[in-house]
This record gives C-alpha cells, sequence and structure tokens, in this order.
C-alpha cells in the first residue's frame, strides 16, 4: 500500500474535521477525495502531506510510519489551490526548486527542468515569473515543480478549483493522461462530483469528518450505501423516500399497471440530451433526463399528461 | 489645494530656500572649506560610521521582532507591540535621559558607556526601533503561508525556506524600514547630545555640530554642514524607493 | 520547532528589554527615588510649571493648523491632477529627511536678524526667534506631515463613489465634505491628530535652536528637561522627564485603541 492512514483524528478547537478515519490507497493509482466544504477531504491530504500534524491515528507511506516526519522529510508532492507560486522567482527556478534545495549539480537541474517544461507544455515560458501566466499555466509550473523531485506520492488540493471551467476540463483531461503516463500515486481532492468521476480509478466520498463510501466511479453510481451517496455523485430526483435517477425515468403515454401519472412543466433541450420536468399527482415534483429521439417519439409538449415509470429505485434503510 | 500649497510653501519651503540661499552666498570655496574642516570629517565620519552599523543591527533584529509579533503567540504580547511605538512617542531627550540612568554614571547594573561611541548607537538604536519592525510587519502579515508550505513539501527545512521563500519577500520592506531609519539617525539631535558628551573629535555627530555652529554664531558653515547632511539623507531615501520598486517588480497586476 | 521558537523570543524580547523596556522603567524608579516630595516641588516650580505650559499653547497651536492643512493636502493630492503634485508629496515628506536642529537652521535664516525678513520684522516689532512664534514655526515644520500622511491611503482606498452618490442626490461640494469624506477618513484624522500632537509635545533640537532657550520664557518641557539636567538639578530633570514620558506612554495606548478601531471599520 502506497498510502496508509489509521483511525486519524484531527480537531481545530471544538471543530472535529477528520473523525476517524483510515483509509489504504494502493500505488500508481489516482484516488479522488470527494466531498462537500466542511467535509475534511483537504485536511485528510493535508495531514497525509504533513502540513497538519494529527491528533490520533498514523500515516504510513510505503509501509514506513511518517507520522511524526515533518513534510520536508516526507518525499511527496503537493499542489495548491492557489498554486504557492514563488513569486519573486522565474518559472525555471520554481521549477528547479526542490533541486536546488537537494543540491543537485546546475547541469542535473538544467536537463530536468527543461525534460519537465515540455512535459507541461510550457515551452518558452522558462523566463517568465508567475505573475506573466494564467491560472492554467500557473498552475501545471505547480505540477511540474511538484514532479520535479520525483516524489512517491502526488497530493492535489483543488488544483483546478480557481480556475474557469473552459480551463478546468482541459487540465482535468490532462492530468489523467500525465497520470497514465507518470504512474505517481496521487490523491486528488475536489468538491466536483464529475470532476472526481472522470479523472479517477477510485473515489472517496467523505462528508463531516468521516468516509462514506470508497470504490470506482461505476460503483459508487450504481450501488450508492446511502441518500448522501446518491445525492451527491450524480443528479436524482426524490420519490417519496426512495430516490431516482434522471435517465430511469421512462415516460409514457399510456399507463400499464405500474406508472404514475404525471404533467408535463417544462421542458428543456440541451442539445443531444433532454430534461423534462415533470409535477405528480401527489404534487412532487421529478426531473427526467431522455434523448432527443425519444422526445420525438413522444412528441410531448408542456401542459401535457403522461405516465411515468422508474426503472430502478433506490430505497435506503437510514435517513443519510 | 491652494490652501496646501501656501500652507506648505510658508512652513516648509521659503525656510529650506533660505538655507538653500545661505549656503550658495558664501560661495563654493566656503562651502568646501566648511565640509572639509577636520571637526567636521570627524563628525560626518562617526555619525555615517554609526548609521550604516545601526542599520544592519536594525535590519535583524528589526526582521526578528517583528516575525514574533506576527508568527508567536503569549500573554503580554499585545502590550509588547503597543510598546513597539514608544521611541516614536517619546521626546528624544527624555529618551536619552532615560538611557543614560541605566547606562551612565550611576548605571545600577554598572554598565557606564556615557561619552562613548557606544552611547551614541545605542541611543539611536532606541530612536530608530520601530522603524524596520513597522515596515516588516505587515508585509509578514500578509504573506501567503501557503508558499512556504510548498517549499516545506518540496523539501525544504526550515530555515531554507526563511532564506529562500520568506527572505526575498521581506526584502523591500526591510530596506524601506532601513531606509528610514538611517534617515533618522544621521539627523537624530536630542537622545545623543546627552548620552554621548559630545566630545569634538570623538562622540560628535553633525547634528551636534551644526548645532555648535549655530551656537557660535557660524551661520554659514552651519548651513553647509546641513545641505550635506540633506543631500546624503535625500540620496539614501532616493536609492530606497528605488530597489523597493526593484523589488515589487514581480507582484501579481491583481 | 520550540527550540526555534524560544531562541526568537529570548534574541528579541532580550534586545527590547535592554534597550526599551528597562530604560524606560528606570524613569519611574529613578524620579521617586527619594519620595514623592522632591518630585512635588520639582514639577510645581515656576519655571517648570512655565515650560509645560509653553508646550501645550504651542501644540495647541500646531495641531489644529496642521489638521487643517493635512486634510486639504490629502484631498489635493488624492482626488486632482496638477503640476507640481510630486513636488507637494516632496516637500510633504522633507520634515521626515531633515534633522531637527537644521530645522531651527532654516528658520533662523529665514527670520532672524540677519535671515531674509529679519530686517522687516525688526522695523514692525515683531520677534520672531527666540521668541513663541518662532518655536510655534519649528513646531509646525516637524509636525506637518503626519495628517496628510495618515489621511492619503484611506482617502485614496475608499474612492470617489460616495461622493459622487452625494452629489447625485443634490448635495453640495461643503455637504458632501462634510457628512460624507470626513466621517469616512475620521479614524485616518484621528491617528494622524494623535501623531502630530506627540510629535508637538516632544520636539526638542529644532525648538531649542530657535528659541534661545531663555529660562522661564522660552523653554519648553523638552527643553526644560536639558536645562535641568544640565545644571545638576537631577530631580528636576527627572521629573519632567516622567511628566513627558507619562504623556508618551498614555499617546501610544491611545494609537493602539484608534488603530483597533480601526479594524473595525
Amino acid at each position: 500500500m502506497a498510502i496508509s492512514v489509521e483511525h486519524v483524528t484531527k480537531r481545530f478547537g471544538d471543530f472535529v474535521a477528520v473523525d476517524d478515519v483510515s483509509l489504504e490507497i494502493e500505488g500508481g493509482s489516482l484516488t479522488a477525495l470527494l466531498g462537500p466544504s466542511g467535509s475534511g477531504k483537504s485536511t485528510l491530504l493535508r495531514v497525509i502531506a504533513g502540513l497538519e500534524v494529527p491528533d490520533t491515528g498514523t500515516v504510513a507511506l510505503l509501509g514506513n510510519d511518517v507520522t511524526r516526519v515533518p513534510a520536508h522529510r516526507r518525499g511527496i508532492g503537493f499542489v495548491f489551490q492557489h498554486y504557492a507560486a514563488f513569486k519573486h522567482m522565474t518559472v525555471a527556478k520554481n521549477i528547479a526548486f526542490g533541486l536546488e534545495v537537494r543540491k543537485r549539480s546546475k547541469s542535473e537541474i538544467k536537463d530536468r527542468v527543461a525534460e519537465l517544461i515540455e512535459l507541461v507544455h510550457l515551452d518558452g515560458l522558462g523566463d517568465r515569473y508567475p505573475s506573466q501566466l494564467s491560472g492554467g499555466q500557473r498552475q501545471r509550473m505547480a505540477l511540474a515543480r511538484a514532479l520535479a523531485v520525483e516524489p512517491e506520492v502526488l497530493l492535489l488540493d483543488e488544483p483546478f478549483g480557481a480556475l474557469d471551467a473552459r480551463v478546468r476540463k482541459d487540465l482535468r483531461d490532462w492530468l489523467r493522461r500525465l497520470h497514465d503516463e507518470v504512474h505517481v500515486t496521487t490523491v486528488i481532492v475536489t468538491h466536483d462530483q464529475e470532476e472526481a468521476m472522470e479523472v479517477a480509478d477510485r473515489v472517496v466520498v467523505m462528508q463531516s469528518g468521516r468516509i462514506e463510501q470508497e470504490g470506482d466511479p461505476v460503483e459508487l453510481y450504481e450501488h450508492p450505501v446511502n441518500k448522501f451517496v446518491m445525492g451527491f455523485i450524480g443528479p436524482v430526483s426524490h420519490l417519496g423516500d426512495a430516490m431516482v435517477r434522471p435517465h430511469d425515468i421512462q415516460i409514457m403515454l399510456s399507463p400499464n399497471g405500474t406508472t404514475l401519472p404525471a404533467v408535463v412543466e417544462r421542458i428543456v433541450r440541451l442539445g443531444f440530451e433532454v430534461r423534462v420536468n415533470l409535477e405528480l399527482d401527489s404534487g412532487e415534483r421529478l426531473t427526467a433526463q431522455i434523448t432527443r429521439d425519444e422526445l420525438d417519439d413522444l412528441a410531448i409538449e408542456q401542459g401535457a399528461s403522461v405516465f411515468v415509470r422508474p426503472r430502478k429505485l433506490q430505497e435506503f434503510s437510514n435517513a443519510t | 489645494m491652494g490652501v496646501a500649497t501656501a500652507w506648505v510653501s510658508i512652513i516648509v519651503l521659503l525656510p529650506v530656500a533660505a538655507l538653500a540661499y545661505q549656503a550658495k552666498l558664501g560661495g563654493w570655496d566656503s562651502f568646501w572649506t566648511a565640509i572639509t574642516s577636520p571637526d567636521a570629517v570627524a563628525a560626518l565620519k562617526l555619525t555615517l560610521g554609526v548609521a550604516f552599523v545601526l542599520v544592519v543591527i536594525n535590519a535583524v533584529f528589526g526582521t526578528l521582532i517583528a516575525w514574533m509579533l506576527v508568527r508567536d503567540s503569549f500573554p503580554g504580547l499585545g502590550v509588547i507591540n503597543t510598546m513597539i511605538d514608544l521611541p516614536f512617542a517619546l521626546p528624544t531627550i527624555v529618551a536619552g535621559l532615560v538611557l543614560l540612568i541605566l547606562y551612565g554614571p550611576g548605571s545600577p547594573i554598572g554598565v557606564n558607556i556615557a561619552f562613548t561611541r557606544t552611547a551614541v548607537l545605542v541611543a539611536l538604536l532606541f530612536e530608530t526601533l520601530p522603524f524596520v519592525v513597522r515596515s516588516v510587519q505587515p508585509v509578514l502579515m500578509e504573506l501567503d503561508r501557503e508558499m512556504e508550505e510548498a517549499a516545506a513539501s518540496l523539501g525544504a527545512p526550515p530555515f531554507a525556506v526563511f532564506r529562500r521563500v520568506v527572505l526575498p519577500t521581506l526584502a523591500p520592506s526591510i530596506l524601506s524600514g532601513c531606509g528610514l531609519a538611517f534617515a533618522k539617525a544621521i539627523g537624530e539631535f536630542g537622545s545623543v547630545s546627552l548620552i554621548s558628551g559630545n566630545l569634538p573629535f570623538s562622540t560628535q555627530v553633525m547634528s551636534v555640530l551644526i548645532y555648535g555652529q549655530i551656537e557660535s554664531d557660524n551661520v554659514a558653515g552651519a548651513a553647509a554642514l546641513s545641505i550635506a547632511l540633506l543631500v546624503i539623507a535625500l540620496i539614501v531615501l532616493l536609492l530606497i524607493g528605488v530597489a523597493q520598486r526593484w523589488g515589487m517588480r514581480h507582484e501579481d497586476a491583481a | 520547532m520550540t527550540a526555534r521558537r524560544w531562541t526568537v523570543r529570548l534574541l528579541a524580547l532580550g534586545y527590547l528589554s535592554a534597550l526599551l523596556f528597562i530604560p524606560v522603567a528606570m524613569i519611574a524608579v529613578r524620579t521617586f527615588q527619594n519620595g514623592i516630595g522632591p518630585v512635588w516641588t520639582a514639577i510645581t516650580d515656576p519655571n517648570t510649571v512655565h515650560a509645560l505650559w509653553l508646550t501645550l499653547q504651542i501644540t495647541l497651536i500646531a495641531v489644529p493648523l496642521n489638521t487643517i492643512f493635512g486634510i486639504c493636502a490629502a484631498i489635493a493630492i488624492v482626488r486632482y491632477d496638477f503640476r507640481g503634485k510630486a513636488l507637494l508629496n516632496a516637500f510633504i515628506a522633507l520634515p521626515f529627511a531633515l534633522s531637527p536642529v537644521v530645522v531651527g537652521l532654516c528658520l533662523i535664516l529665514t527670520y532672524g536678524r540677519t535671515g531674509w525678513f529679519g530686517a522687516d520684522l525688526a522695523n514692525q516689532g515683531i520677534q520672531v526667534i527666540f521668541a513663541l512664534p518662532g518655536m510655534v514655526l519649528a513646531t509646525i515644520f516637524v509636525s506637518l506631515p503626519f495628517v496628510a500622511r495618515e489621511v492619503i491611503p484611506v482617502l485614496r482606498e475608499i474612492g470617489t463613489e460616495q461622493e459622487q452618490a452625494a452629489a447625485t442626490l443634490g448635495a453640495s461640494s461643503a455637504q458632501t465634505f462634510f457628512r460624507v469624506t470626513l466621517p469616512a477618513i475620521r479614524w485616518g484624522v484621528v491617528y494622524g491628530v494623535v501623531l502630530t500632537t506627540a510629535r508637538s509635545i516632544g520636539e526638542y533640537g529644532a525648538v531649542a535652536v530657535v528659541s534661545g532657550r531663555i529660562i522661564g520664557v522660552t523653554e519648553t518641557a523638552t527643553i526644560h528637561v536639558n536645562t535641568a539636567y544640565q545644571s545638576f538639578d537631577k530631580v528636576g530633570a527627572y521629573s519632567t522627564a516622567l511628566v513627558l514620558a507619562v504623556t508618551a506612554l498614555s499617546t501610544v495606548l491611545i494609537m493602539n485603541l484608534v488603530n483597533t478601531r480601526r479594524g473595525e471599520g
């Protein structure tokens, strides 16, 4: 196991950020810590990095207990949401920092920096200063900087949070491709479920300092263990006490015994995808997701009376 | 706006112009004689010498004190923070007296540095204490902690983090504080006059020499020395301004 | 980590104690060494009383004048563009670069007997040097910059939006100034006034040169401390110094208070 966290608790005053969390992360994998603000995911990441010291529990990297080892001796790479660029150094110097601190030779540093600049597509920008780069470029520099010292573990704290939506998507893809090429054990913290699902091999869903569920994206989507996970991982509609995914709601023109009557409130076309807002007799509202072709076949409009049938309903024993 | 310019003109511009005029009046020769006279040269050496040592001490201790005020916490720290401004508020002559009590004849701890150059240094250190501290404090408070964390995550031990990341960021403010301290130090009068004894060629600083010249009605000589002192102060302040702008060149536009 | 923290603490506190805390504490110790009696006699001595009163008078003239100037200058510099703005800025900063003794010299050269206006003033029977007017001018000179320097950044930061809003609502310039601008900059002004007052009370060099230091006539409190000390009247010197020190301490505490208030807006 590349990273092993056991019974870690971290408090800030009265606030319990991480509550008795245990986690194992396999070497070479890309794991996402997913959750809303305040779920403890960033704190957990910082505990793994050594930037926070846990109140109880242990952290082990590659089998070695590093709980009492300070951050600068853990051999990790860390990327911050707001880049944490060294403003007074050029891009090249930023990337070279870890190597210079380790007193590597000038020629070795030069080669490695050039290699990394090419890897992150910042060619020609080595002599610029961070203030002269765009947000996306700065984050790529931060990544190159973290990778320069060949860390055993790469930790990213909401790395794309400060960037525009377009840039975020691009960098997300790019990070995944980079991981496939370089295979460093990577842990990424995010509150964006789409990001987690797209990028990670395994997703760990957290809330209020605890792990709700962990598994690969498909497993979490298809078999959520509680309401919170289901609601967080993807869009849901509520049917009484149960939850159903929009694309699992079938719209039909005539009843067949298992259907419920409903009225179409609004139809929103989003290219190929179509969302139909429905209101049941009971007053409950559902959102169904169908394809453009299905809509054409149904030929319904706003105000039409239809019948809906949930294909797959999720019921959970306790409310979460 | 007119009010402002009128006021400044009467109060500041006029008298300073008179100074420049007076110096010019005597001509270049008498100016040169005045500033190259033996006691003037001695006073200048002492003034500048002490000022340079003072700047170094202030840079180190000022930063240290600012660090403690910003990063540390213990009961009484707030009081200490407030007290740093005391040299600003205390009359210079009282400062001199106060230091004389502790470090002069009759000192309760047996330290007597009155009439020595060390006394000049100590008096000036007292007067210039707040400058570097107050200059560095706000910058230190604004410092992005994540930069330090990033450096640590990249393998830099604490002192390396300070040397490579924190210090370069603080440099402009340290310089700025040092510049102000230097300008104050070379002109300081009240605190030094009491504790140094003003022995010519030994513990006499420029301001005291000028004072003596005024008292003995050698206005021309006094004016010449004053201009020399003023020019030095202005050059230093100019250099500091340049250094500051150079240090800020990498700041984000945002 | 704790070793480093304690090293910093030790060095910083050691330096501060040796240089600042202990010496200042000593003034209280030494002053009352022989009891309160001698101290009271010294403070109520007519020369001392006169000196303190003179300091107060000068301060009461200098501070309001510099405050008005400071606010005007700040508004001019921040809100308007005019030729010579840089020069105005430079001259406001000049008192910081000048030694107090040099300030005194400048004033003598301007208003003294042999100075520019010396003859004219003498003819009118107005005496500036070796008299109150000169001392006031010297004090105004050295305490000139403070209000301006404190108000300028505040003025810059609040921007013109509030004033523009007032104008659209029908307020005249004067109304806008007193109802909108002044309240917005009030903490900057207060802080500047506190600094100006402290400087006026504490000025020594410039006033010493300009006043002639005539005992009982043109001696300010600070000058009196020196005179007393030079004439071996230690108790007199310490007592007056103590009064000034207590004033300075109060100033510093008020400064701190104002700063806290500023932080709260």
